[in-house]
C-alpha cells in the first residue's frame, strides 16, 4: 500500500476516504478534518480560553494535543471517579501527558471533594453505573468552566461515539435527545458553551494519531463499560461500516446537517423552567440539582469496592 | 508470530507468514475497531507480518455513557 498523497509506503488504510495514508500524511488528514469541524460548527475562536475534558484515554488526550498543536491555548480538567487501579492509571497517564508538556491540568477527584466515587454511587442510587458517572462528570466540567472562566468546554467525543449515540436515540425516536445532539452547544442558562472537535475522526484514527504522535494512553477499558448498550450500538454499526465504508461518516454527518435543522424547536423545549440550584447554583428544574441530591445519598453510604460493582452490574444489565 | 490482544490483556501465537486482514479474520476482529502494531508503528491492512513477528493487535473502542 502506498500513501495516496506522496506515494510513500504507508503505515495506515481509511476505507472511508478510499486512501491509505503515510504517517505524516495521516496527521495532515486528521488535522485537516478538526480544522473542519472547528470552522463549519462555530467551535473555537483564536482567543478562546479554552477547557478540555481529559480522561487519560485516547480521545481526550489526541484533542488536546491537536488543539495545541493547531495554535490554540487549552487547559485539562481530569475527574477522580474512584474507580479502583483503572482510575489511579487514567490519572496517571493524564498527569504524564500534561508534565511532559508544560500544559495545566486542573484535578478534581470525587472522594476528596465530594466524599463519594462511582462505585458507591451505583450501590447508593441503585441505577447502572454510568448514570452516576455521566452525570457527576457533566456538572463538574460544567463547573470547572464556568468556574473557572473559560470560554468553551471541549470532550473527546469521535464520530463513532457521536453515531453510536445517534443509533441509540433514532431507534427510540428520542426527539429532545436528537434534537440536542449537536456537535456545538452555544452557552447559555448557566451552562458553558461545549464543542466536540473530533466528530470527523474516528476512533480508530484518534488511536492512530496517539500512536503516531508517541502519546501514551490508557488502552485498558473502564471495568464497568463492558458490555452495555453503547458497545453494542458502536460494534452494530461498525459491521455495517465494514461492508460499507463510510456509513457511519454519513448517518452523523447527514444527521446534523440535515435533520438537526427541522427538530430545532424540541431541542430547549424544556430549558426555560430552569433556574439555580439552591446549594450550588447550577441551572435545575427543581430546587436542589440532581448532583447535589447524589452527593447527598452517596457520600452517607459506606464506600463499596469497585471489584462489587463489576459483578452486579454485569447482571443487571 | 506472537500476538498480543488486549482487554483483557491475552497473547496467541500464531502461524505465519500472514496478512494483516486475514490474521483479523481470522481473530474474527472487525478492521474498524482495531489496530496492529509491530515494533511500535502501524502497519497497513495488506502488510505481511512474517511468522516471527511480535505484534500487538490494539482495540480502540472506547465504552461508557458520554
Ligand atoms: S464507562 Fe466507566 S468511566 Fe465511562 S461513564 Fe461508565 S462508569 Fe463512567
Ligand atoms: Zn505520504
Ligand atoms: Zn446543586
Amino acid at each position: 500500500m502506498k500513501c495516496r498523497v506522496c506515494r510513500e509506503p504507508a503505515v495506515i488504510d481509511v476505507p472511508r476516504h478510499n486512501a491509505n495514508f503515510c504517517a505524516p500524511h495521516f496527521l495532515d488528514m486528521c488535522r485537516r478534518q478538526v480544522r473542519k469541524a472547528i470552522d463549519d460548527f462555530d467551535m473555537l475562536e483564536a482567543d478562546d480560553r479554552i477547557l478540555i475534558a481529559v480522561s487519560g484515554g485516547k480521545d481526550s488526550l489526541a484533542i488536546w494535543d491537536m488543539l495545541i498543536d493547531l495554535g490554540y491555548q487549552a487547559d485539562g480538567l481530569y475527574i477522580g471517579l474512584g474507580i479502583g487501579s483503572y482510575s489511579d492509571v487514567s490519572g496517571e497517564y493524564a498527569r504524564a501527558f500534561a508534565t511532559e508538556r508544560g500544559l495545566h491540568l486542573i484535578e478534581v477527584s470525587l472522594r476528596d471533594d465530594y466524599g463519594y466515587d462511582v462505585p458507591t454511587a451505583t450501590a447508593a442510587t441503585r441505577r447502572v453505573p454510568c448514570s452516576a458517572c455521566g452525570m457527576s462528570k457533566r456538572h463538574l466540567f460544567d463547573k470547572a468552566a464556568i468556574d473557572g472562566d473559560y470560554t468553551v468546554l471541549v470532550t473527546g467525543h469521535n464520530l463513532d461515539d457521536e453515531a453510536a449515540v445517534l443509533y441509540g436515540n433514532t431507534l427510540r425516536w428520542e426527539l429532545e435527545y436528537l434534537a440536542r445532539q449537536l456537535p456545538t452547544l452555544p452557552a447559555g442558562n448557566g451552562f458553558p458553551k461545549k464543542v466536540k472537535p473530533l466528530v470527523r475522526l474516528s476512533e480508530r484514527e484518534t488511536a492512530a494519531w496517539c500512536i503516531i504522535r508517541g502519546i501514551d494512553y490508557l488502552v485498558d477499558e473502564c471495568p464497568i463499560a463492558a458490555g452495555n448498550r453503547h458497545l453494542g450500538f458502536k460494534a452494530a454499526l461498525n459491521t455495517i461500516e465494514a461492508e460499507s465504508p463510510g456509513t457511519k461518516t454519513a448517518f452523523y454527518l447527514n444527521f446534523v446537517e440535515k435533520v438537526a435543522p427541522l427538530l430545532a424547536a424540541h431541542a430547549f423545549a424544556n430549558d426555560v423552567t430552569l433556574h439555580p440550584c439552591t446549594r450550588c447554583g447550577a441551572p435545575t428544574t427543581g430546587e436542589i440539582c440532581a448532583f447535589c441530591h447524589l452527593v447527598e445519598t452517596a457520600s452517607a453510604h459506606e464506600p463499596v469496592p469497585v471489584e462489587l460493582i463489576t459483578g452486579k452490574g454485569a447482571r443487571r444489565r | 508470530m506472537r500476538v498480543l490482544l488486549r482487554n483483557p490483556r491475552r497473547e496467541l501465537d500464531i502461524a505465519g507468514p500472514r496478512r494483516v486482514h486475514a490474521l483479523l479474520a481470522d481473530l474474527e476482529l472487525n478492521r474498524e475497531s482495531h489496530l496492529v502494531i509491530r515494533n511500535g508503528t502501524l502497519v497497513p491492512s495488506d502488510e505481511e507480518l512474517a511468522a516471527d513477528d511480535v505484534v500487538e493487535i490494539r482495540p480502540v473502542i472506547s465504552g461508557g455513557a458520554v
